[in-house]
Parts: structure tokens; sequence; C-alpha cells
């Protein structure tokens, strides 16, 4: 009995080891950690590791899920809020911030945020507000094989992948050469964002919330989407970003602009499909009209600290949040996400969203009412994209809806 | 019965009502004639890993000072009502002085979300309740005639759709008429038209959504219509058959009347049921081309960032409404053929 005692201990005795070594490397001497997030794997690496800070003076706990978005307004509300932390990206934060929910962090940063690169802080007139670690967007993701046996260069832009399309169709090697996550819905307004930004568009007036897409740019995004859907498979309107995964993994579509964040999935040797993933190109998203700006929004993903709750959780939360995004974190995960950390190697996987981040891709606009138009612009667009109405009239459908709820919710008189 | 014991048997219930119909309701229809208040707007910059930008922000301190001065909102009365994502008054007058022909105008008042969704949920409606009550009546009929043997496991099959959650049904059945599904490509081979899409057609969306409401809803008719068969009193069958009624005119003459008061019960159960369709246009992801007044609710408070509750609260009362106009006619039936049976008018 006592040497099975013994034994137990010694086997037990790295394992306990091992996590209060995590918890004496976070350095927290007590406070709860209470986490909001989005479930999606790569944000899970991180709090995996913000989870190794538990000891018995800390607490952490994690809320993993994708109903996020619909309760962290009301969850932070409250006083004490019952998350510490919020998993934010850029259209979350906004909804945050509007609410007065997010607690000023320079004070943190100045403490305990040595290995942060200034521009992972998110500042609102020179206040951080939130801490950003991963970037994403969408980008390239190409047949290569067939490319180069039909002899076309790699496109670049919308005009190149819609000649492309048209070259690989001819040749009856696909009928559909095309597909993109068009659902009606937040993708389809996803897509008019994507292009509109590409053409350097301004969804709103300077300094107000009066929309201002219905000129000749956004009759020009809208010509491009209806251009590519010749080239798509019928039910484009259904189509999300993980039926696109399916399409182009089965072999029935040749080139697409998925997100980055999926790239593993797309290039994964082992995957569903690994001669496509072997002939996978990825190049940034394309540009359009002449300009040079790729046709792709840039998000962060980060955290941000809740207003109510107690300076003592605040800090541990803050804390166990920087020890779950340290470098080595990045470094062992290097596929896991494109990190913004300091020290980060990125693998060839991350190239399609750091080039398009650094051929002057535009990030998704922050602020209060952009939620508004773009629910409007997914549900106002479809009836143009199946050609019930010109480009002008969705235009004006889409700026007369965003009016509309605009000023329900206070934005507009 | 005296008043005192009729008040302690209902006075449960009463609450139970007050607590979870009119306290609800009630708040909902205060919720909709307020809208958010007012937000000042401020420029700031705004930087992160993309670089530095002007952007619009709220002007926390005057927002929170008119929060505290009224937490409901502002009022607005009726405005949220009238506004082009509900009953659309300007709008609808505009379309009215501009148009030229009476197509114009229809398929201009189609383009309004609320009109838009209120199409195809009265659409569904007509076509889904009678068509489910027929289905269910011929199953009943048939699951009557069959040898007792395999009756339990008929019936527990024509069960089954019913049993399904909606949102399952709807998704299993969207994979399945996907080009690539057994339907989907079944029905290419048979038009052959490698082109033909159940999803992308408006006309076929909505053909689809219909024909899965009827048989997600037909097993309802079944087995109250399974049940009054059982009711049927034999002699009149009987005597019937001895006057020479062929098997049809027995169906026409003993069956259907005897089961119509079950009928007038189905028909304000399912026409309840079916105006709420919402789960299938999740799982069919047919907002393109079908919306329905409960899908806009829920659009309104979980289809974005931002929660419309003025919005969706409108919408709700509006649904209500709604449901009491289509309810009329069946309610004045039954009220009729109350009062026929009962002139004095005693409930007894």
């Amino acid at each position: 009995m006592t040497r099975l005692c013994a034994l137990a201990t010694v086997c037990l005795l790295p394992l306990i080891c091992a996590s209060n070594f995590a918890a004496a490397e976070c350095g927290i001497e007590s406070g709860s950690v209470r986490v909001l997030s989005n479930d999606i794997d790569s944000l899970g690496v991180v709090l995996n590791e913000a989870r190794q800070c538990v000891s018995d003076t800390v607490n952490v706990r994690i809320n993993r899920t994708t109903e996020h978005k619909s309760i962290q307004v009301s969850a932070l509300a409250i006083d004490p809020a019952i998350y510490s932390v919020a998993m934010v990206s850029t259209n979350t934060l906004p909804p945050l911030l509007s609410a007065g929910l997010v607690r000023p962090l320079d004070e943190y940063v100045e403490k305990y945020g040595q290995d942060l690169k200034p521009d992972q802080l998110i500042k609102i007139d020179g206040k951080t507000v939130a801490i950003a670690f991963m970037a994403n967007s969408q980008h390239l993701f190409m047949r290569g094989d067939i490319l180069s046996d039909l002899g076309i260069p790699p496109p670049k832009t919308y005009q190149e992948v819609l000649n492309a399309a048209r070259t690989i169709k001819e040749a009856g090697i696909m009928k559909y050469p095309l597909a993109a996550a068009y659902e009606a819905g937040w993708y389809l307004g996803n897509e008019f964002v994507n292009n509109y930004l590409g053409l350097g568009g301004q969804f709103f007036e300077p300094g107000s919330a009066e929309p201002s897409i219905n000129n000749p740019k956004g009759v020009q995004v809208l010509q491009l989407m209806k251009e590519m859907t010749e080239y798509m498979p019928p039910e484009y309107l259904t189509l999300t970003a993980d039926d696109l995964k399916k399409l182009y993994l089965d072999g029935k579509v040749a080139i697409i602009n998925q997100w980055g964040s999926m790239v593993n999935s797309h290039l994964d040797p082992n995957g569903a499909a690994p001669e496509i993933s072997d002939a996978t190109l990825i190049a940034p998203a394309p540009t359009l009209g002449g300009y040079d700006i790729p046709a792709a929004a840039l998000w962060w993903d980060g955290f941000t600290i809740a207003k109510n709750v107690s300076d003592e959780d605040a800090e541990a939360s803050f804390r166990a949040m920087m020890y779950g995004m340290r470098s080595s974190v990045a470094n062992e995960h290097p596929n896991a996400a494109t990190w913004l950390i300091k020290g980060y190697q990125a693998p060839e996987g991350a190239k399609g969203v750091l080039d398009t981040i650094s051929s002057g891709g535009r990030p998704y606009p922050m602020n209060p009412f952009m939620g508004i138009m773009h629910a409007a612009l997914g549900s106002e667009l479809t009836d143009f994209m199946q050609g019930r109405e010109s480009a002008e009239q969705a235009l004006a459908d889409v700026e007369a809806a965003y009016r509309t709820s605009a000023r329900a919710s206070g934005f507009l008189d | 019965m005296t008043h005192r014991s009729f008040f302690s048997f209902m006075l449960p219930s009463l609450l139970a009502m007050f607590l979870f119909i009119v306290l609800p309701t009630g708040s909902i229809i205060v919720q909709s004639f307020y809208t958010e208040h007012g937000k000042a707007l401020s420029l700031a910059e705004n930087c992160g890993p993309f670089g530095c930008e002007q952007t619009t922000h709220i002007d926390l301190a005057i927002t929170e000072e008119l929060r505290e001065e009224a937490p409901l909102g502002k009022f607005n009365g009726l405005g949220t009502y009238l506004d082009r994502a509900h009953l659309a008054v300007d709008e609808i007058s505009k379309i009215f002085e501009e148009s030229e022909s009476a197509g114009e105008v229809v398929s201009r008042i189609y383009n309004l979300p609320f009109y838009k969704a209120l199409s195809f949920t009265i659409a569904y409606t007509f076509f889904a309740t009678p068509l489910a009550m027929m289905v269910g009546f011929l199953v009943a009929m048939a699951v009557n005639n069959i040898p007792k043997k395999i009756k339990g496991p008929v019936i527990f099959l024509s069960l089954l759709p019913y049993i399904v959650t909606p949102l399952i049904g709807s998704l299993t059945l969207f994979w399945m008429i996907n080009s690539n599904g057994i339907i989907g490509a079944t029905l290419q081979f048979i038009f052959n038209d490698p082109d033909l899409s159940l999803k992308a057609s408006p006309v076929l969306t909505w053909v689809t959504l219909i024909v899965y409401g009827i048989w997600h809803m037909a097993p309802f008719p079944f087995v109250v219509y399974y049940a009054g068969l059982q009711t049927i009193p034999q002699d009149t069958m009987e005597s019937a058959m001895i006057d020479g009624a062929s098997k049809w005119e027995r169906i026409r003459y003993v069956v259907i009347p005897h089961l119509f008061p079950l009928t007038t019960f189905l028909a304000l159960v399912l026409m309840m049921d079916n105006f709420r369709i919402f789960e299938p246009i999740v799982g069919f992801s047919a907002e393109a081309n079908a919306t329905s007044l409960s899908w806009s609710i829920y659009n309104d408070l979980n289809g974005q960032v931002d929660k419309l509750y003025g919005s969706a609260a409108s919408t709700s009362v509006l649904t209500v409404i709604c449901v009491v106009i289509l309810l009329i006619p069946v309610l004045l039936r039954t009220w009729r053929s109350f009062k026929q049976k009962n002139p004095d008018g005693s409930a007894s």
C-alpha cells in the first residue's frame, strides 16, 4: 500500500510540478479570469495556454461559443460582469465600445506588455482598448496544376480571374471554375465590403453615419460580382466559406477567394484531397478596377478587458492573456493562425494573409454603425444578384434599409 | 358552480396566463413604441495592426446621460410600425404615385422587406395547410384499411416526419437536394437539365419549402383523422352499404361529414403553426428567395452584431395581428355552428 502511494506520488509529481510551474510563470498572485470567446481553433490555442495560469488562488473559466456575439454586451453590462475577458475582432469590439463596457488597458500594457509590438495595440484617441494577436483576411487559393496546363499565369486582378475562368470553362475542364462565399446575409454583404474597399470606396460620409455607397464604385462592384456568378455553380447564393472549401477540395472549382484562417485545411497534405492541396497556389486577394488595393478586408482578432470587474480580476486577466499569447505559443502552432505576436516565424501558409496586408489591403471599417450597413448589404443585394433589379436600385435599397435600422439604433435622425 | 369555487379552480391558471402570456406580450407592445436614443458621434483616431484612420465613435458621456433620463429609450409612437422595414407607408404611397402599371406596383411593394416576408408567409400557410390536411387524411384512410399486423409499424413510420426537429429535417433535405445529393441529381437526370438547382430559383425554393412543410406537418392531421376514423358509427356505415352506397359515396357522405368538426380544429392549429414558419428558411439557406415574419424577427435580434429590439417587437405585434385576422373566418365559423347547436346560448 505504501509502495503504491509512493509510486503514485512519483508518477503524479511531474504533472503537479508542471502545472505549478506554469502558474508560477504567469506570475499572477490571485484573481478570477473569466473568458468569453468565439469557438475557433486559433483562439483555442491561446486560451488553452492562458488556462495554464490556474492555481489555488487563480481561477480560470473559459466559454467558447459561436454565439458570443449575441451575449457579449449583456454579459459585460452587469456589475460585476460575468466575463472579465472578451475575445473580440474588428467587428465585435465596436458594440462593446458603444456601450462603454471596455476598460482602458494602457496601465497594464505598461506594466506587463513588454512583449507587445506597438501595432498590436488597438488605440482609440490614443487610449488602448484592445490587444490584437492575430490577423486574418481572404486571399486567393488556385489550382496551380490547371493554370499551368492551360498556360495561364496566376491571376492578380479580378479581370485576370475572369479571363482564367473563361479559359478553364472553354477548355472543358470545369463547368464552374469559380465560387465565392455569396450566401445571402452576412457572407454576401462581406463580399461587397471586400470589393468596395478594393476600389478605395467609403461607406459613410466622413464624420457622420450617412451612407454613401450608391455611387459609381458601388455599381462597379455589383457588376463585377454579377459577372463572376456566370462562372459559379447556380446555387451560389447559398454558399458559405465552409461550402467553398468542400467545393474546392472536391475538385469542382479552380479559383476561390477564401479565408486565410482556413488555409490549413486547404493545404493539409493529410487532408481530404492531398493531390489538390499539393497543387494549390496561394496569392494575395486580387485587385480590381485598376487600383492596386487587394480586394479583401483585413481583420484582427484579440481581446479586451471588461470595465465592470474588480481591478484584481482585470489585472489577472490581462496577465493570463499575455501568458497565452507569448511568442513560443505562436511558434509552436505556426499554422494555427497568422499571428501578430512578436518573434513569430511565419510559415509558407501565412503568406496569403501577410502579402494581402503588405500589398496595401484595407482594414474592415471599425465604427459603431458598420454592422448595420453590413446587414443591410446582406439582405438587400440578393434581388440584384438574381437579376431582378438594377445595381442602382439595389444600392438605393441598401441605403434605405440601412437608414431605417440606423434610425432605430439612434445613429440617424 | 359557485363563483368562489370557480375562481379557486381558475386562479392558478389565470396567474400562469398573466405571467407567461400577458406580461411578455405587454412588454413587447411597450417596447415596440420605443427606439434607441440618438447617439452623439465624434471623430477620433483609430490605430491598429493595419495603420491609423480617422473613424467615427459614440460620445459615451452624452449617450449615458440620455439613457439614465429615459431608460426605455426614445418614444417613437407608431414610427417603427410605419418605417420601411415594416408597413412602409411612405414608400408605398410613393410607389402608387410613381408606378405606371399594376405589375410595377406589385413588384415594387414585394421589394419591401415586410411585404416580401408576408407574401411568403401567407403563400406557405395557404398551400401547406390544406395540402398537409389532405395528405394526412389520405394516409389515415390508407392506414385504417391495412391489416392489423403491420398497423403499428406503419403508424410509427408515418409519424416520423413530425418527430424530426424542423431544423434538422430541413438541413438533411437541403443536403439531399444539393446538385450532388440524391434528390438533386435524380431531378437533373429526369429533366435532363444539368443546371437544374432547387436552391437557385425563387419559384423552386418556394415549392421546396412548401413541399417540406407538407411532409413535416402531414403526420399531425393523420393522427387526428385516424383517431376520428375510429369513432365512425358502424351502424351508419352498414346502413349506407345496405342502401347500396359505393365506397366513394360512403367516404363522401358518411366519413367526411363525420370528420368535419376535426377539420375546423386542424385548420386552426395548422394555420397558426404554419404562419410562424421559420426553421426551414434557416435550414435551406433560403433567405435570398423566401423570408417569413418569424425570420424577420430572428434577423433583427440575431442576424447582425447590433440588435434591433424595437423593430423585432413591432414585427412581433404585426405577426400577432396577422394571425388574428387569419383566424377570424375559422373562429366565426365555429361560433356560428355553436350557436346553431345551442340556440339559447347556454354552454352546457
